[in-house]
């Protein structure tokens, strides 16, 4: 069970983020403060874009009870084109996924409190090459 | 500041303690501790507990009253706290209690370590809450996919090897035959490892430490306090604790455990010594590469040659820098909030010398226990 605010957070379905214009840094889930400026933060939303690589990855077989379905799964963390990094499910056969490879966002089910309960959505990857 | 000694150490067996409850697992812990001190328990002035999640494994909040009172110490009505920081919750309770001592506002405290897990609750997604549940958990991840894809960036740019993890394993386990109090005294193959199921590649089962039942104690007392119990003290001359960005996506270099690196820095400065004085080491071993990457972040091996350590033999019981003794997390078992309690313990039986068969000769001994994928460090050194 999830605390049901999360759904409603914008930035889980759109990559936006955060930009302190004090320092140039982006981050992403947002911030209300820049961990570099902090008291001097300007935090302003940016698009981060949907297009990035992956910078490591791997197949989770040993998966949590609410995501048997997917078993296994890929998750890597991926960098956009922007310099955020973002921790997701990557949507591809597993021998197809590189250290390297580029990506494109998609908007994607994540998950579900059984038959009547909320739907999870959020950010996964494909391959874009 | 007083100088902080330990006058007495105990641990519970770790593994699946079917026939005991919380309660009977600590307080199995914190007798064997106050016997190796000679105190009768009115001595203690006050008591650190570093527990998880006792909520989520067992539903039961208010672990410090719990633990004070079947422990015989709500009769003298001493403060007792709670800590948690992940897995950390055991190496931030003794940092807790140190500060006790060292600060002159107590002269004997107890620092413990409890966790069961066998009872209620899904260990594998409660160590989870570790991570960041909203931004890494959400999206897939768990703590050995993090671990997972570290080690995978670390083949990628090093050359390491799947074979050179399985022998960190490897290691624990040959170490741990000699523990009477580790959960699995068995040895273990590089075949073995490499054959069994993954959990997240490149990690599988046995590179993966078991979700343990257990609890450890230290009781610490200022030096001259401690003088009048034992002639031979050891003395607790750093413990430091370090954070770092709790999402794995947010540090700049995942190889890079910045909590790490500060907090063993400090506590080598503060206990006046270089890391070369250091004889042995107990390191956080959740997965082999979590072990191969403190080597690195530690400074025992440079920066993408850990798996040098492993290959080399430096690590081994006789080799220059033994790290696991015990049989570290994997072998002696990872009873999450009292891991850092735990390796505490195994420092001071090595300074001792009351580590039987797994004996180490050294004067200095240093820990680390790290929460989640390296949020929370803390680092102590021990000295004889």
């Amino acid at each position: 069970m999830l605390p049901r605010f999360w759904r409603k957070i914008k930035y889980r379905y759109n990559l936006v983020g955060t930009k302190c214009e004090n320092c140039g840094s982006i981050y992403y889930p947002p911030r209300n403060i820049c961990p570099e400026c902090r008291r001097k933060s300007r935090m302003v939303e940016v698009e981060l874009g949907e297009k990035g690589r992956v910078v490591t990855y791997t197949v989770i077989h040993d998966v949590p009870e609410s995501s048997k379905l997917m078993k296994p799964y890929v998750v890597g963390i991926v960098e956009l084109d922007s310099g955020a990094r973002v921790t997701a499910q990557i949507v591809e056969d597993p021998e197809r996924v590189r250290i390297g490879s580029r990506v494109r966002a998609v908007f994607r089910k994540y998950g579900e409190e059984g038959e009547d309960g909320i739907i999870y959505y959020g950010t996964k990857f494909v391959l874009d090459e | 500041m007083k100088r902080v000694a330990v006058i007495g150490a105990g641990m519970s067996r770790f593994g699946e303690l079917w026939n005991m409850s919380f309660r009977d697992i600590v307080i199995s812990a914190g007798l064997e501790a106050l016997e190796d001190a000679n105190l009768e328990g009115r001595e203690i002035e006050a008591m650190y507990v570093g527990n998880m999640s006792a909520g989520r494994f067992i539903a039961q909040e208010h672990v410090s009253a719990l633990i004070a009172d079947y422990s015989g110490l709500a009769s003298i009505n001493i403060p007792a706290i709670r800590v948690e920081a992940g897995d950390a919750s055991g190496g931030v309770a003794l940092k807790e209690a140190y500060i006790a001592v060292a600060s002159g506002i107590h002269d004997i405290v107890i620092a413990a370590g409890v966790e069961k897990v066998t009872d209620v609750g899904s260990s594998s997604e409660i160590m989870d809450s570790s991570i960041d549940k909203e931004w890494e958990a959400f999206n897939g991840a768990t703590l050995a996919g993090l671990f997972a894809m570290m080690a995978r960036l670390h083949m990628h740019e090093y050359g390491s090897s799947e074979e050179d993890l399985a022998r960190i394993s490897v290691k624990n386990h040959r170490n741990a035959v000699n523990n009477p109090k580790a959960q699995f005294r068995r040895e273990i193959t590089v075949e073995s490892v490499l054959n069994s199921p993954y959990v997240a590649e490149p990690l599988k089962v046995l590179d993966s430490a078991p979700i343990s039942d257990g609890a450890a104690v230290l009781i610490l007392a200022s030096e001259d306090v401690a003088r009048k119990y034992t002639d031979t003290p050891v003395f607790l001359d750093a413990v430091v604790q370090s954070s770092d960005y709790l999402a794995l996506q947010n540090r700049r270099d995942i190889l890079e455990m910045r909590a790490v690196k500060t907090a063993t820095r400090k506590a080598l400065k503060l206990a006046g010594c270089s890391l070369d004085d250091v004889g042995v080491f107990e390191l956080h071993d959740s997965f082999t590469v979590t072990e191969m990457l403190l080597y690195e972040n530690v400074g025992i091996a440079e920066r993408g040659r850990g798996h040098e350590a492993i290959r080399d033999g430096v690590v081994e019981i006789g080799g220059g820098k033994p790290v696991n003794p015990s049989g570290g997390l994997k072998a002696c078992g990872h009873a999450v909030g009292a891991t850092g309690i735990r390796q505490a313990v195994e420092i001071v039986y090595q300074l001792r010398g009351d580590a039987g068969k797994r004996q180490v000769d050294a004067e200095i001994g240093m820990a680390v226990n790290i929460g989640g994928t390296g949020a929370t460090a803390v680092a102590s050194v021990f000295r004889r």
